[in-house]
């Protein structure tokens, strides 16, 4: 392959509106085989309606695209398959039913167009895929048993099976642990070399950037910086994607008196975390970081009461509190906004005030009957107090962007007066602008009293924000910093060592 | 299939009122003497408060994601229980406050019985775990079967004269029945609307994960969802015990489709976390009235059936955004 | 024994068999014979016809209430067409026109679910009035015993007839060999071609089907048609075997046969399903049924047994996965 061959796409002046509204305005791309590009952005910079005219599923108004050399008409998912574009969706698009075996020669397998399913067959193509990845999963195993690398490993290989020649892949890293995102770069490096061409699809791309030669990134729908990867570093991804410096500030020193608040002492489930004890202080902003699989999110979930333990005590201002009842967690005051906010935070199509009030159901009910004028108030005070930007406070949550979304959440649980708060993945599929508005927030709650435990794997985040740090890996707590005494390199080596 | 269903449609009730508006002009305007006589005004009256009682039932399960189809067979065991107090403890011949008396307990332990029934329903979703679907076929075939082991499988008879009061009489001139439903549409629609218990329902119907992390007591949630379905289903038997002046195991063995389809026509969302009860009175309305317009035009029951089933089938049509969807782009193109 | 697991249904419904006809055979040694042998399996035929139908459309993530309905319209409809203008054809013939019919059916299903996207259930629960009163009021409410001459010759077709130790005759039509081709037929469909795999893969996840290219719209197509057609075969079938063409039948059958299918382990969320488990379902229905009454049970218990089944059946499995789920926290 070389410099002089026409590259394996080429994109021209592409413009994408959606009834009007620009989503794509003349945008330029290309990508050569073997080459591995970052396209970053912030939501609705434009990333997904780039990967869905490439993939042929939405149409786009103007510009010109090019296949190795030959230009295209308009595009259909299948002439894009046919060019060996595949994409990889975050939810992979697997079939949990079916064998990995089965799932790697499905698609193949309906483009040969025979009515038969030729199971031997199947096998064949998938241990071939399976050996070029050169990873060891079995052929028989059904999906949905398999851990989530794997299952992405499996949707790589489907790709590959139907000869991909540029791989999409969007959020690749979300769900993976250090250790794993490490395999997928190993993969990705042999597949280069094999002359596949690898397109990251990213808001959070650091981890990636070492595989890649090129970096693009978009902003509202416009290209604004282009250029080798090595020039990038998360700080400068940062300012091309959000246009500004976004200046994360670390957290006013703690005072020295603070009480204690809560208090966790021996707390244990088997296979999942073991012999957990904290204090948490009034005040304090508390980080618990580790790899996915360190039990970080069972850990909070058991501090909340969703996870029941097996022993250990947690008490609140010396008051224990029953393990395993989130009821009692909550009527304790403690709070817990989740890390999946669209499956586990919201009520999508319930309105914006109704996922406020949703935790003050109970203090406005009088007897036979709901306050309502009450319970409506006080949810738009909140929405007004974390400025929710919002049109109609009867509009579906689901119209709200990311940021605003969670925001949604934390006002439910602050319109309970909590005393601790425990918030899992705080900025997840945030913004970067609306990232530090929330960090603010956080700061802002410390500084009223309560006691925040932040649960991430965002390690600036982390240094902004918290006080202390707790470091988790297999279910023990192995290290403890105070937030003033590392920086990201320093803490990235504890996390992973 | 997406939950977005009923979040799109501008208000599907008003659509039914003016369906409902319609038959009713149809029918009068197609038979007015007939149609719009006191006599068959006032026998409607006495005909749909039972099924549709039990699509109130159907509605609140509904409500939460999930689907009761134990209310014919809680209906059933209510009302048999209920029959055999009246016929053999009460007898035929009571009378007076004796009578009334018995009356009021029999309907005391007909609504504890189907309280209890819906617990059970409950427990088997909450507890165990099972789709509500599963929970609640297998739990009616007990509740039916049941029945039928207490009678053997024939008719319970021979009430004192009181019980006829329940489903035939008149209060002011207004059929007992339609004022019970009236009622229990109107406390139906207030715990929907203006309760907390309410409230959480719809909202665990529009996202169960997310009122478990919210934390609302989800299992006392739907303890009390199915346990207020059974009880709808024990006053609906009554009333078809009533009418009927007997009670048997497999009474209104029809009603149990009959109410899904009035609740879902009625616009309740079979997914949860969307329904009025506003809109299911529409569509036990608009039911009615073509039935007993039908009728009048000798047209028979079984048509009825036919086009009730058109009819749900049309309104699923009217408010489905994929139809809509599929339609302009026959316009466009 | 370590290895079975009880959480299958299919070993849990083995194991109940198993038992039933362990207790059956000692409380009434004449219960394992031929002859209660080849009366289960012809009570079965229907039954077993159905779910095999039932099945299909649980495993593509859907639920259809309405064969029974399609059944009744194409048997009834069936006979009274040929009664009026042809009933001298042979039976093969018969049985393509109401399947042919039960098929026509399926189609308005399928437009309704795989067009238009509607929730199966409800709109099965409508069709099934739809198609139920349609048959009333337009084809007839009477039922007709004088049935075409070849439909009555096929229900004295026997595979197997002999006579037992004790004198009691035995035999078994050669309707049983249908419910055979059906499940032979199934299997292949669903395990040895791409349509097959594809019912799975929707029923896996119907968005991952529609984005590697899965016609999800003709697949689903295919099931509510390939069911009506099997429901009108179950249809006619019924009346040649019970020499009566009742519009009334058949109608009511709708939830034993979704729960023969569930006991049999295919799972309401789609994706799951064997005709194994299916069949193993069936047996334990079909056995409860009609041999209650060996084991001391009155037949008025009936209902009340197989809500328990179910209830079990489907009980355990769930408690067990949420009882998993808690566990791994």
């Amino acid at each position: 392959m070389s410099d002089t061959d026409p590259p394996l796409v080429e994109m021209t002046g592409v413009t994408k509106k959606y009834s009007g509204i620009v989503a794509l305005s003349n945008v330029d791309f290309t990508i050569r085989a073997g080459e591995a590009v970052c396209l970053a952005g912030e939501n609705g910079s434009g990333k997904s309606t780039l990967i869905k005219i490439l993939a042929g599923v939405e149409p786009r108004n103007a510009g010109d695209i090019r296949f190795s050399g030959v230009a295209q008409g308009a595009l259909s998912p299948r002439a894009s398959a046919d060019a060996g574009v595949m994409v990889i969706f975050q939810d992979f698009s697997l079939f949990p039913n079916l064998s990995v075996a089965e799932n790697i020669a499905f698609s193949t397998q309906l483009s040969a167009q025979g009515a038969l399913y030729r199971k031997a067959e199947a096998r064949r193509i998938a241990a071939e895929t399976l050996k070029r990845v050169g990873v060891d999963i079995s052929l028989d195993a059904r999906v949905e048993s398999l851990p989530v690398v794997h299952k992405q490993l499996t949707a790589i290989c489907r790709a590959l099976a139907m000869d991909a020649r540029l791989i999409i892949m969007d959020e690749p890293t979300t769900a993976l642990t250090e250790r794993e995102v490490k395999t997928l770069l190993g993969i990705i490096r042999r597949l280069k070399a094999d002359g596949v061409a690898v397109l990251f699809v990213s808001h959070k791309l650091a981890e990636v950037l070492e595989v890649c030669e090129k970096v693009v990134v978009l902003r509202n729908g416009e290209k604004v910086a282009e250029g080798p990867a090595t020039e990038f570093d998360s700080a400068s991804l940062t300012r091309a994607m959000t246009g500004r410096d976004v200046a994360e500030t670390p957290p006013d020193p703690l005072a020295a008196d603070a009480p204690v608040l809560m208090k966790v002492a021996g707390l244990s489930k088997d296979g999942v975390f073991h012999d957990i004890g904290f204090d948490l202080r009034a005040g304090e902003v508390l980080g618990v970081s580790g790899l996915l699989g360190s039990g970080r999110t069972e850990l909070a979930k058991a501090l909340f009461g969703l996870v029941a333990p097996d022993t250990g005590t947690i008490t609140l201002n010396g008051a224990p509190i029953p393990l395993g009842d989130p009821l009692k967690a909550a009527a304790a005051g403690i709070g817990y906004v989740p890390e999946d906010r669209l499956t586990e935070g919201l009520f999508l199509d319930q309105s914006i005030q109704r996922n406020v009030a949703v935790g003050r159901l109970d203090a406005y009910d009088r007897g036979a009957m709901l306050d309502l004028a009450g319970l409506w108030g006080e949810a738009r005070d909140w929405l007004k107090k974390l400025s929710v930007k919002h049109s109609d406070p009867e509009a579906p949550v689901r119209s709200l962007s990311g940021g605003n979304q969670q925001r949604v959440v934390l006002a439910r649980w602050l319109a309970r007066g909590p005393k601790v708060l425990i918030l899992n993945g705080p900025s997840v599929g945030v913004d970067v602008g609306s990232k530090s508005e929330i960090h603010d927030i956080i700061q802002a709650l410390a500084h009223e009293g309560l006691g925040v435990i932040v649960i991430s794997d965002d390690l600036p985040e982390l240094l902004a924000t918290c006080h202390r740090l707790l470091v988790m890996k297999g279910g023990r707590i192995t290290d403890e910093i105070i937030g003033t005494d590392t920086d990201e390199t320093d803490l990235g080596h504890r996390l992973a060592s | 299939m997406s939950r977005t269903i009923s979040s799109r449609l501008s208000s599907p009730e008003a659509r039914l009122a003016l369906i409902a508006v319609l038959v009713f002009v149809f029918m009068a305007v197609l038979s007015p003497d007939r149609f719009l006589s006191v006599q068959n005004l006032t026998s409607m009256a006495f005909q749909f408060p039972e099924f549709a009682i039990l699509a109130l039932a159907v509605t609140v399960t509904m409500l939460t994601g999930g689907i009761d189809l134990s209310v014919v067979g809680v209906s059933n065991l209510s009302a048999v229980v209920a029959a055999m107090i009246l016929a053999s403890i009460a007898g035929e011949t009571a009378v007076g406050a004796g009578a009334v008396m018995w009356l009021i307990l029999s309907m005391v332990v007909a609504l504890s019985i189907g309280a209890v029934c819906g617990l059970f329903n409950g427990a088997l979703v909450a507890f165990v775990g099972m789709p509500p679907i599963l929970a609640t076929l297998g739990s009616g075939l007990i509740f039916t079967g049941i029945a039928v082991a207490l009678t053997g499988g024939s008719a319970v008879m021979g009430f004192p004269a009181a019980a006829a009061w329940l489903g035939n009489g008149l209060v002011l001139g207004v059929p007992v029945p339609l004022i019970l439903f009236a009622l229990l549409a109107a406390i139906v629609a207030f715990i929907v609307s203006r309760t907390a218990f309410g409230l959480k329902l719809i909202m665990f119907g529009a996202n169960p994960r997310a009122a478990r992390f919210a934390a609302i007591n989800v299992n006392g949630l739907l303890l009390r969802v199915y346990m207020l379905s059974g009880a709808l289903s024990a006053v609906a038997g009554m009333l078809v015990m009533s009418r009927a002046n007997s009670a048997k195991a497999d009474y209104g063995s029809s009603y149990l489709l009959l109410s899904i389809l009035i609740a879902v026509l009625g616009g309740v969302n079979p997914y949860g976390g969307y329904g009025k009860v506003i809109g299911v009175v529409l569509a036990v309305l608009s039911m009615q009235f073509l039935s007993s317009g039908l009728n009048m035009l000798q047209v028979s029951n079984f048509a009825r059936e036919l086009i009730w089933g058109v009819l749900l089938i049309f309104v699923m049509l009217v408010n489905s955004p994929r139809a809509a969807a599929l339609l302009r782009r026959e316009r466009t193109t | 024994m370590k290895n079975i697991n009880l959480a299958r249904n299919e070993v849990l419904v083995a194991l109940v068999i198993l038992a039933f006809c362990a207790f059956a055979a000692l409380s009434d040694p004449r219960f394992l014979s031929i002859p209660t042998l080849t009366d289960l399996l012809r009570n079965g035929i229907i039954l077993g016809i159905f779910s095999v139908g039932a099945m299909l459309v649980l495993v593509s993530g859907g639920i259809d209430v309405s064969f029974t309905a399609i059944a009744a319209f194409a048997m009834y409809t069936t006979t009274v067409f040929l009664l009026e203008y042809a009933p001298g054809l042979p039976w093969y013939v018969i049985f393509a026109i109401a399947m042919v019919l039960g098929a026509l059916l399926g189609c308005i299903n399928g437009v309704l679910i795989a067009v238009f996207r509607l929730p199966t259930l409800i709109v099965t629960l409508g069709t099934l009035s739809v198609f139920r009163g349609f048959l009333l009021t337009f084809v007839g409410s009477k039922m007709i015993s004088a049935l075409p001459p070849d439909m009555r010759g096929f229900s004295r077709m026997m595979m197997v007839r002999g006579t037992n130790a004790d004198g009691s005759f035995y035999s078994l039509p050669w309707a049983f060999a249908a419910l055979v081709i059906v499940v032979v037929l199934t299997w292949f469909i669903l395990h040895k071609t791409m349509l097959g795999r594809s019912i799975f893969a929707i029923g896996g996840s119907d968005e991952s089907a529609r984005r590697i290219g899965i016609h999800v719209t003709r697949v689903q197509f295919f099931v509510y048609v390939y069911v009506g057609a099997l429901a009108g075969l179950a249809g006619i079938i019924h009346a040649s075997m019970s020499r009566l063409a009742n519009p009334f039948d058949l109608v009511g059958l709708e939830l034993s046969v979704i729960a023969a299918v569930v006991l049999g382990g295919a799972r309401l969320a789609g994706g799951y399903g064997t005709l194994t488990g299916t069949l193993l379902g069936v047996a334990l229905i079909v056995l409860v049924q009609n041999s209650l009454i060996v084991l001391g049970i009155p037949s008025t218990f009936q209902s009340i047994t197989i809500g328990i089944l179910i209830l079990v059946g489907t009980g355990l499995p769930a408690w067990q996965a949420k009882r998993a789920e808690a566990r791994a926290a």
